[in-house]
């Protein structure tokens, strides 16, 4: 159905980064409400089967966004956003992390810079995602775990595919 | 003892190392001249990635020289893989909602 839009995704190790450039089949009002409105980010942010509910929103710089993962078994996982840029209509920046139900980061998993930009050409909308994260270790930390515990693997697969991957490493 | 690639690139050091012999392969000497570490370190770290699969040894004359396992380093490039498919699903929902949400405006 989408095939037509453009995705990419690079993982460039020199600079820390990961980006991720996508186009959607709608104007720029309509993508950037649904990357900053709550009801509609609860509606598709989270890879399924996950979903995602939020706690509180507050789109603002200094504010924040507080939601859950919630999986298949009930298992949750906490994020939140913490706004520190927004250019309405342009671009925004957060500084993402792993909490607790209350927002309290879990300061043991790497958390990164993220910079949305959007640009609209006759109504299809290009989202650029750059995440920077401060250490290559970091980085590498995150290939690593596969956002084990905080991106929240959606894909059972992958889930499987970590197991596996960490019983090897208790076995050593 | 069973290793795995992503233990491999877990330590700095190693990752260096990987960087380092990308280019070209080299002998152990050559390596350790690159790091403060003493030259047993880096026999450590070379012995723990040929483990592991990611380099490959390999005698020309006197000398043993290290270099990069490709067909290993795919593993990782497999994850990536599986990552971006992880965007690849959350975007699709999100032209399902912005759909829905434009048909509604209508």
């Amino acid at each position: 159905m989408n095939s037509n839009l453009q995705f990419d995704f690079t993982i460039d190790k020199e600079r820390k980064t990961i980006s991720v450039k996508r186009e959607f089949a709608a104007d720029l009002n309509l993508v950037w409400s649904a990357w900053t409105t709550p009801e509609i980010l609860d509606q598709w942010w989270a890879p399924k089967p996950y979903q995602t509910k939020t706690k509180s929103m507050d789109f603002r710089v200094g504010g924040f966004w507080l939601y859950a993962m919630v999986g298949p078994t009930n298992d949750i996982h906490w994020c939140k956003a913490d706004y520190k840029k927004i250019d309405p209509l342009l671009s925004f920046s957060g500084l993402d992390a792993f909490c607790d139900e209350n927002g309290n980061v879990n300061e043991a998993f790497p958390n990164s810079l993220w910079t949305n930009t959007f640009t609209e050409k006759n109504n299809v909308t290009t989202v650029n995602i750059l995440i920077e994260y401060k250490e290559l270790a970091d980085l590498e930390k995150i290939i690593e775990l596969g956002f084990k515990e905080g991106f929240t693997m959606a894909m059972g697969n992958l889930d499987q595919y970590f197991e596996e991957k960490f019983k090897l490493r208790n076995e050593i | 003892m069973r290793r795995d690639v992503f233990q491999a690139i877990a330590d700095p050091t190693r990752r260096a190392i990987i960087l380092l012999i990308a280019f070209q392969s080299m002998t152990p000497n050559a390596i350790a001249e690159h790091f403060d570490t003493s030259r047993q370190a880096v026999s450590k770290h070379l012995r723990i990635l040929t483990e592991c699969n990611l380099v490959k040894q390999e005698q020309s004359g006197r000398e043993i020289y290290y270099q990069l396992n490709g067909t290993k380093m795919k593993e990782v490039d497999k994850w990536l893989e599986q990552f971006r498919k992880i965007w690849e699903g959350r975007f699709n929902e999100l032209d399902n909602v912005l759909s829905n949400l434009k048909n509604k405006k209508k």
